[in-house]
This record gives C-alpha cells, sequence and structure tokens, in this order.
C-alpha cells in the first residue's frame, strides 16, 4: 500500500508515493536524493541522521514519513544560506576541524543547531557535552566538536540564526 | 604563500565543504539505475550444519531476482577468502590455513556467518523475502571462551586441530630464563584485553556492476585499499582480471582497520552482478556490522618481568593467547606477532624478552587489525606490568620508566625482538607530559578529592610503535604476501596546475589537505591549484592503501620522490629557456634561477612550455609534466609519547570519571598540527572506551553477541571524556625525505594503560590490585567488593 506525502523540504514543495514504513530518512534519501543525511545504525542511537523538523532536531530514522505531511523540513543541504555562505554552525566545524570523516558530522551540525538555539545562545562546555548524547562520532574523540560548538553560539547569536 | 600553506601550517581542510553540506558522496550514496539490493541471510547459530536451504517460499516474494547459496559458489568453483600473512610456528611450519568459503557451504561456524545472498529490487523487499528462507540447521557444540579454546573445546575447523593456528615465539626462553634467575624482584601479571568491535560511522557497503558490453566489472566499496582488495578478488577469490575490475573506494566513513580487509558481501556482489545483469548494491546494518565486521584485540595474556635492585629491567617474559575468531580474515596472523611481539621492548632497555604467542579458533567473528593492531596490545602489557613493579618496589612510575628509558645517544637501537628503533628521545617527553598534567601538584588533587568522597589516581603510559608499514623487504622476510610500499604521480595540466594521486586512501586522515600541504610546500603551487586524487583503481597508480599510520611516512615520501623528479626535469626545460646550464639552475619558492643572474623561469611557465613544446629540448626530454615515484621505506618509523590520565573513582558505585588526560607524541616533523591533535583526540577517546566502557561480549552458552547494538555495546559519548592536553617533541625520521612518523594509532595504543594504570592507582587504598578491562562500574564495584 502506498501513501501520499506532501511536505516542504529546504525551502521546496515536494511529494511523493511512500510505502505506509518509509522512515523520514529513506524518503529524504532514496526519494528525494538528498544523500547528506546519514544512516549510521539501525537503532535510533547515532544520530547521524538527524535533520529539523518544524525548527526542531529530530531523528529522521524515528519517523516515518507519512507522519509528516505539510512539515516544513530541514536537512544538511539546505543549511548554507547561499553556496559561499556556510551557516555559523558549519564555519564553526571547518574553523575547529570538528570533523575527519564527515559521516557523523550533518547530524552532528542538526543537533548542534538545535542545541544552541534551545539553550539560548548560551552554552558551556558540560552542557555541550551531555547534549551530545545523541550523537555518535568514532573520529574526532568529540573534542574539537564541543569546541566548534561553543564557538559556533555567539556567531550565530551574532547572526541572528 | 608556503608559510600560509605550506608544511606545519593549520590550514584549514579541503574535504570540509562538501562534508559540511552534505554532498560527500560514500557508497550508499551512489545513484546507480536499474539498481538492485542485497540482503544476507545470516546464521543465527554459533556452530551448525546445515543440512538443507529452501529458497522456493522466498524466491516467489515480491520484487525478489535471485537467491544465492554457498552451493552457488560451489558450483561456480570460487575461491576461499585469504588470509595473506604466512606465520611460521615455533617449528618453522606454517600457520595453519583452514578454508574460508565466501559463504557458509555445509557449516556455519559464528553468529553471522553468510547462509544465503537476497537480491531483490528494494532492500525491504530483499530483507522480507531472507527473513522466508527455511534453513534446517543441525546445532552443534560450539565455543566462544578464549581461555577454554585450547584445551578441548569443540574444535571450530577440522583442519586446525585443536583450535591451535600456530604456537610461535620470538626471543631465548633460556636466555630470559637466566636472567630471571638473577633478579632481585619478579612482578607477575595476568591480563585480558578485551575484545572490541571498530565501528566506524560509515557501515560497511558495497555496490557492484557489470558492463555486458566491455566485460568489464565496477565494485564501488567502503575500503581502506581498493587495489588490495582488486587484488584479492581478482588473484585469489573470484578470478576476474585486475584490469577487467575496478575498484572505487568514495568517501568512506572512518575505518579503524576494518575496511582493510576482503569481506564476503562484496565479493558476493562483485560475483553476482554479471549474473544478476542489473547493478547490485548493499550497506550494513549496524547490527551486521557489530556481528561481521573484522573485531579487534582479544587476547589473554601472562606476563613476568624481572627487575634488579636498582628497579633496572632485566628480563620480560610474555605467554599471549590471541582469537582469530571463526575464520583468518585477510592479515589476522600477523597482528599479534609481528605487530605485538616485537613491540615488547617498548621503550625500555630491558636487554631480554621472550614471547609465545598461540592463536586460536573460537566460534566468534574474524579478529584482525583494529586502530593499533597488536601495538595497543603489546603497550597495555608494557605499560602494565612496569606501572605494577613500580608499585611493588614502592617507586614513583615516571621515576622507573625513566630509570630504564633507551637512552638518546643508544640510537638507533636494536631491540631484542628483531626491530631497531631509528630515532627516539623518550625523557623530554615524559618531562613534558608530567608538566602539563601538573603532576607535583596531583596528591593534593587526590587529598580534595578524598574530601569529596572520591578516590584520585594517576597512570603513565609510555608507548612505542612501529608503523609506517613498510619495508617490503621485511615483511617478505616476516611471511607478508605483498610489498608495503607506496605510489604517487604527481600530474600537472598544461596550465600549471596539479593533480597528486596517490594509492594511499583517506577515509578521515585528511590526505586531500596534508599531501596537497606537501606539493604546495615543496613546489610553490598555491594549494587551490592542488587537487589530490584517491581510491581509484582505473584513475590511481597501484597503491597499498591506508593503514598502520602509513599514509604520510610511505605515501607522503612517494609525493616527496616524485615532486623531486618534477623539479629535476623543470631544471632541465628551464635551463634550456634561460640557455644556462643545468648544473647552475637552481629551484626555490617554485621558481627556476640561474643562480647569481636574474634570469628566472617559474614552474608554471615550465610546464607549459612542455606541454606546448614549441621551443623545448625535444631531442633530450620528452614533452609533459606527469612524474610517477614508488617509495619503499628504509625501516618502520617508530612514533613514541607518554600520556598520563588522571580519574575519580566513585567507590560506591564502581563508576570511573576521567578528569584529565594528556598526551605528548613525537612524531617527527608536523605537516599540519590540527589535523595531528584530531588525530590524538580521536585515538585517546577509542583508548578510553577500551578501557572503560567497550566489551564485545558472546553469551558462553549460546554463542550469541550479546553486545550487538548501540544499546548494548558502550561507545565512548562527549560526556565520557574530558578535553585534552596536548604537547610535542620533535626527533626527525632521519630515513624518509619529510622527517615524518605517523600519529594515526598512537592516542589508542597509549591510552587504556594509562587509564588503567590510573584506576588501579586509585583503588590502592582498598587493597584492590587488579581490575579487568573495561573498568567498567561493574567490575570496579566488583574489584572493591572481592569478586562478590
Amino acid at each position: 500500500m502506498t501513501i501520499s506525502v506532501a511536505m516542504t523540504v529546504n525551502g521546496k514543495s515536494v511529494s511523493g508515493k511512500v510505502e505506509a514504513r518509509t522512515l523520514l530518512v529513506q524518503f529524504l534519501r532514496e526519494h528525494l536524493g538528498l544523500t547528506g543525511t546519514h544512516v549510521g545504525c539501525d537503532t535510533s542511537q547515532c544520530g547521524a541522521c538527524v535533520v529539523h523538523v518544524d525548527g526542531k532536531s529530530i531523528k529522521s530514522c524515528t519517523i516515518l514519513a507519512c507522519q509528516l505531511d505539510g512539515a516544513k523540513v530541514t536537512t544538511i543541504e539546505g543549511l548554507a544560506p547561499s553556496a559561499d555562505k556556510l551557516h555559523p554552525m558549519q564555519e564553526a566545524f571547518r574553523e575547529n576541524h570538528a570533523l575527519q570523516c564527515g559521516f557523523c558530522t550533518p547530524g552532528m551540525v542538526m543537533s548542534a543547531i538545535d542545541m544552541v538555539k534551545r539553550n539560548n545562545y548560551q552554552l558551556d562546555e558540560k552542557t555541550v557535552r551531555r547534549e551530545l548524547e545523541g550523537n555518535l562520532c568514532r573520529c574526532t574523540g568529540y573534542h574539537n566538536i564541543v569546541k566548534a560548538i561553543l564557538a559556533a553560539a555567539p556567531a550565530m547569536k551574532s547572526a541572528g540564526v | 604563500m608556503t608559510a600560509e600553506t605550506g608544511i606545519g601550517a593549520r590550514v584549514k581542510r579541503k574535504e570540509d565543504q562538501r562534508f559540511l553540506t552534505g554532498t560527500g558522496r560514500y557508497v550508499d550514496d551512489l545513484p546507480l539505475a536499474r539498481a538492485t539490493y542485497a540482503y544476507f541471510l545470516r546464521s543465527p547459530h554459533a556452530h551448525a550444519r546445515i543440512k538443507s536451504i529452501d529458497t522456493s517460499k522466498a524466491k516467489a516474494m515480491p520484487g525478489v531476482v535471485e537467491i544465492f547459496t554457498g552451493k552457488d559458489t560451489a558450483d561456480a568453483k570460487m575461491g576461499g577468502l585469504i588470509c595473506g600473512w604466512v606465520v611460521k610456528d615455533k617449528h618453522g611450519q606454517p600457520h595453519k590455513a583452514p578454508p574460508h568459503p565466501v559463504m557458509a557451504l555445509d557449516t556455519v561456524r559464528y553468529v553471522g556467518d553468510t547462509v544465503a545472498m537476497v537480491v531483490a529490487n528494494s532492500h525491504d523487499e530483499a530483507k522480507d523475502a531472507a527473513e522466508a528462507i527455511k534453513v534446517d540447521y543441525e546445532v552443534k557444540p560450539s565455543n566462544v571462551d578464549l581461555a577454554k579454546a585450547l584445551k578441548g573445546a569443540p574444535e571450530v575447523h577440522a583442519e586446525a586441530p585443536g583450535n591451535l593456528i600456530y604456537d610461535w615465539e620470538i626471543g631465548v626462553k633460556a636466555d630470559v630464563d637466566a636472567a630471571f634467575a638473577k633478579a632481585a624482584h619478579v612482578t607477575k601479571l595476568d591480563i585480558v584485553n578485551n575484545r572490541l568491535i571498530p565501528n566506524a560511522m560509515e557501515p560497511r557497503a558495497a555496490a557492484a556492476d557489470y558492463d555486458r558490453g566491455t566485460g568489464n566489472y565496477t565494485l564501488w566499496s567502503t575500503s581502506q585499499n581498493p587495489h588490495v582488495l582488486r587484488l584479492i578478488l581478482s588473484a585469489f577469490v573470484l578470478g576476474i582480471p585486475e584490469h577487467k575490475l575496478r575498484v572505487i573506494a568514495p568517501d568512506v566513513g572512518g575505518g579503524f582497520g576494518s575496511k582493510i580487509f576482503c569481506y564476503n558481501e562484496e565479493t558476493m556482489l562483485t560475483w553476482a552482478a554479471s549474473r544478476v545483469g542489473r547493478p547490485i548494491k548493499w550497506t550494513a546494518e549496524r547490527a551486521e556490522s557489530f556481528m561481521t565486521d573484522a573485531h579487534g584485540r582479544d587476547h589473554v595474556t601472562h606476563a613476568e618481568l624481572a627487575l634488579d635492585k636498582d628497579g633496572k629491567f632485566l628480563g620480560l617474559k610474555v605467554d599471549t593467547i590471541a582469537n582469530m575468531g571463526a575464520y583468518l580474515s585477510t592479515f589476522s596472523t600477523a597482528v599479534p606477532t609481528y605487530l605485538y611481539a616485537t613491540l615488547l621492548a617498548g621503550q625500555y632497555t630491558t636487554p631480554l624478552i621472550y614471547a609465545n604467542v598461540k592463536a586460536a579458533l573460537t566460534h566468534t567473528a574474524p579478529v584482525d587489525a583494529y586502530r593499533g593492531a597488536g601495538r595497543p596490545e603489546a603497550t597495555f602489557v608494557i605499560e602494565s606490568i612496569v606501572s605494577k613493579a613500580a608499585k611493588e618496589l614502592k617507586m614513583d612510575p615516571a621515576e622507573l620508566r625513566r630509570k630504564n628509558f633507551i637512552p638518546k645517544e643508544a640510537f638507533p637501537y636494536q631491540t631484542p625482538v628483531a626491530l631497531q628503533y631509528d630515532s627516539g628521545n623518550y625523557p623530554p617527553i615524559i618531562d613534558e607530559a608530567m608538566k602539563i598534567a601538573d603532576y607535583k601538584g596531583f596528591e593534593a588533587r587526590r587529598a580534595e578529592a578524598k574530601s569529596r568522597g572520591k578516590l584520585r589516581g594517576i597512570g603513565f603510559s609510555s608507548y612505542i610503535e612501529a608503523c609506517g608499514l613498510a619495508p617490503s623487504q621485511v615483511i617478505g622476510q616476516l611471511g607478508g604476501g605483498v610489498g608495503q610500499w607506496e605510489s604517487a604521480q604527481i600530474k600537472f595540466n598544461p596550465t600549471g596546475n596539479v593533480q597528486i594521486l596517490t594509492g594511499a586512501h583517506s577515509h578521515g586522515q585528511s590526505h586531500e589537505t596534508t599531501f596537497a600541504q606537501i606539493v604546495s610546500d615543496k613546489l610553490g603551487v598555491p594549494l587551490e591549484q592542488i587537487e589530490v586524487v584517491h581510491g581509484d583503481t582505473a584513475t590511481t597508480p597501484f597503491g597499498m592503501g591506508s593503514y598502520g599510520s602509513r599514509s604520510l611516512a610511505v605515501g607522503g615520501s612517494a609525493i616527496m620522490k616524485a615532486a623531486d623528479k618534477v623539479i629535476a626535469k623543470g631544471k632541465k626545460i628551464a635551463a634550456h629557456l634561460m640557455e644556462a646550464s643545468v648544473a647552475d639552475v637552481v629551484f626555490e619558492n617554485g621558481v627556476f634561477k640561474v643562480a647569481g643572474t636574474d634570469k628566472n623561469v617559474p614552474l608554471g611557465q615550465a610546464v607549459f612550455a612542455a606541454y606546448v613544446p614549441h621551443n623545448y629540448p625535444l631531442q633530450e626530454l620528452e614533452p609533459g609534466m606527469d612524474e610517477n615515484a614508488f617509495y619503499d621505506p628504509a625501516n618502520f618509523v617508530y612514533p613514541a609519547g607518554t600520556q598520563i590520565c588522571e580519574v575519580e573513582v566513585d567507590p560506591d558505585t564502581g563508576t570511573v570519571e576521567v578528569i584529565a588526560h594528556t598526551a605528548v607524541d613525537d612524531f617527527g616533523n608536523i605537516i599540519n598540527p590540527m589535523i595531528v591533535e584530531g588525530q590524538v583526540h580521536g585515538g585517546i577517546v577509542q583508548g578510553v572506551g577500551q578501557a572503560l566502557l567497550e566489551n564485545a561480549v558472546y553469551d558462553k552458552e549460546t554463542g550469541q553477541l550479546m553486545s550487538g547494538s548501540y544499546m548494548d555495546y558502550t561507545m565512548p559519548r562527549a560526556d565520557d571524556v574530558p578535553s585534552f592536553k596536548l604537547g610535542y617533541k620533535v626527533t626527525p625520521c632521519p630515513h624518509n625525505p619529510l622527517g615524518v612518523k605517523g600519529c594515526g594509532e598512537a592516542g589508542a595504543i597509549a591510552a587504556p594503560a594509562a587509564v588503567m594504570n590510573a584506576v588501579h592507582d586509585a583503588l590502592v587504598p582498598l587493597g584492590v590490585t587488579h581490575v579487568p578491562m573495561p573498568a567498567t562500574p561493574l567490575n570496579v564495584w566488583q574489584a572493591i567488593h572481592g569478586g562478590k
């Protein structure tokens, strides 16, 4: 049985017919070709698939595409304001070498942005480490990810994003 | 230009733009028209005979294209997977080499062993159909317990009686025994190096396509070494000639060793692509990664250290049983021998060392190289026993180490276990680490912690590693089946920009940046005009790939050699253009000059002349600027360092918190400190993970993998570790052109011993002398309460 879904992804209206069991991450990757959102586990723990749904971070492997009819979804591909300008969080990740293999990075960046906003742009190291509970990285040892998020918080505030 | 982007500069990474914007291309991301999807049915039993497989119902399921079983591979006379390193046992006999079928034929030997491959129009349809395959198993007794493997446990393979793969030794036991007879003190240690599951964040994946028109196969694989994978598939397993098989390892999301090896799934996909007639894709679910990626470590060791009355080491004896799992993975046999026992001198002058290593089979996933591969196990033995000896002798652990360090003047230093350390200077490293860690202030911090009810401890780990794999002739003498050189090609385009083609492979190591820095520095080409190409057997020269911290020391050296050839050729072109003698031409900052004159030819001009050779010495010189080099190292490289870990243990709960962790390393010259720091951070956390959190556990009754998901296998998370304090000391490597050592594995090699020594130090007031690794709250609590 297929179900029709329509939602806004990265500012564009998209629609498609999906199986009832199709996860949001499958819809993004397989139907829309937005392969920046990654799948790193089967148990909703690694966080590589985090996207924003209606402004909040969500693991796109934990929600069905058909639950999101009418929703506004932002993925890593839709984050940078233009081709030559990155979001302050992306920029902070680059400045602080907060990524190595790049696989966890999209989820990390999406989680980190939500974290900064939820904490009203005010973070300390302990909070960042605790809040990263839902995102695994095997390369960086988290040191530079934490540094990047702490650097991005004031940058996001002054950029008004 | 080069000051900002050359050797030593903290250049931001070229690869980041695509990874930060979601435009990286990993294997699973590939859009392949008409693709089918594979799903592998795996054994639910640790050991069973397959009585029958009925695929008839599954074949009729929606979307199913084809189903293959071991019978199909046998009918096709497919070769088995190979172990590429022949270790000779103590009697000179080659190790036992039981067959490793790509698909189980009549027996399954671990939970996860490959039983059938379903190809369907979608992943979900393939998975649904796999559930409909009926396999009739006759369950047989199994053993997952390494300690019992050689004591009459059920046999894994008839070809390896008693489950023994080899009984290997290094050193002369009688000489070491004689040293022990003279010892004033002997410290004894029994430890288990816990089994780990690598867990690169990108699961293993493959896609294969067959072109009927050309007869060419293409395999996309999450490989750390696409050329080696192709060689194995071509020469040993599938018989597809190398020139008809292209292996592409695009962006790969971490490897840590687990993606070196040739696995069943990519082999089956390649083979089946021509039979199915459509591309086939497969990506491991995380549960499959846990079950079937080659695991790491898993040693049971007894060690003894003999000391004289002043604390000088007289001899070291080590007995180790190493778990191979159910089949021998690609380089498994070398890990607990030549990458382990040859490192047992550590940083010390221990004059006599004897090690006996027995490799054993169990009904578990294959075990092979994982970040550090043998060297973390060696470091854990040495650094645990040295710290234990210090405690027994009531000596400061740093002082006992310093007393036994190989002195600076002794390099090159021949160890009693085959290696010759090329360079090093260890005392300044430990001094710097103690300064950064504020060792002097530790007792005050311990007292303060005590006032809060916490037990604070400090632990040292002074590691040595041999990496930069490796001098080919040495590898050949030791039984390795391949060369260990690396290749490079520097290909200028007519307009002066450059492609560096390397046989190394980056799966997080940042080669696109580091290698570009080397060439920018050496040839004066702006960084943005350099592109690094890797990971495709059709475009890059044959190379050995990336593992064993070899990419820079060996691959970077090949790039330097190729750059030297560019300069040599450029000098001839420039001499022609300047009407000067080649001998008078010098190359500085990207410009050829005639010394003492104002004549000059920028490299770009020489390159252009080479491609548009209107005014060019065509009689003596070929046109073009495209230089190849192969570099075979003269020796391993020997990074060394000291880590100091400080922990607090909560005696009520057994919880261990890492409060501070310091690492001071000698990696030789450093190309990009930002990238090196990142490598060290990540390595330390994998080491802390091993020490405190991670453990691959099989149920001893059923052989089921109990730690088979992120709910059961504790990966280090951000709040499990602190930020780190790093420092460097530099003794350049004397035998490679960059003076570099390797930094990829050091963190993971040193950290487990540093953490465990800190835990033991913290527990001294409670009289605890041994906590098993990982020091989980349960293990610590039980150690405190006498195993209750």
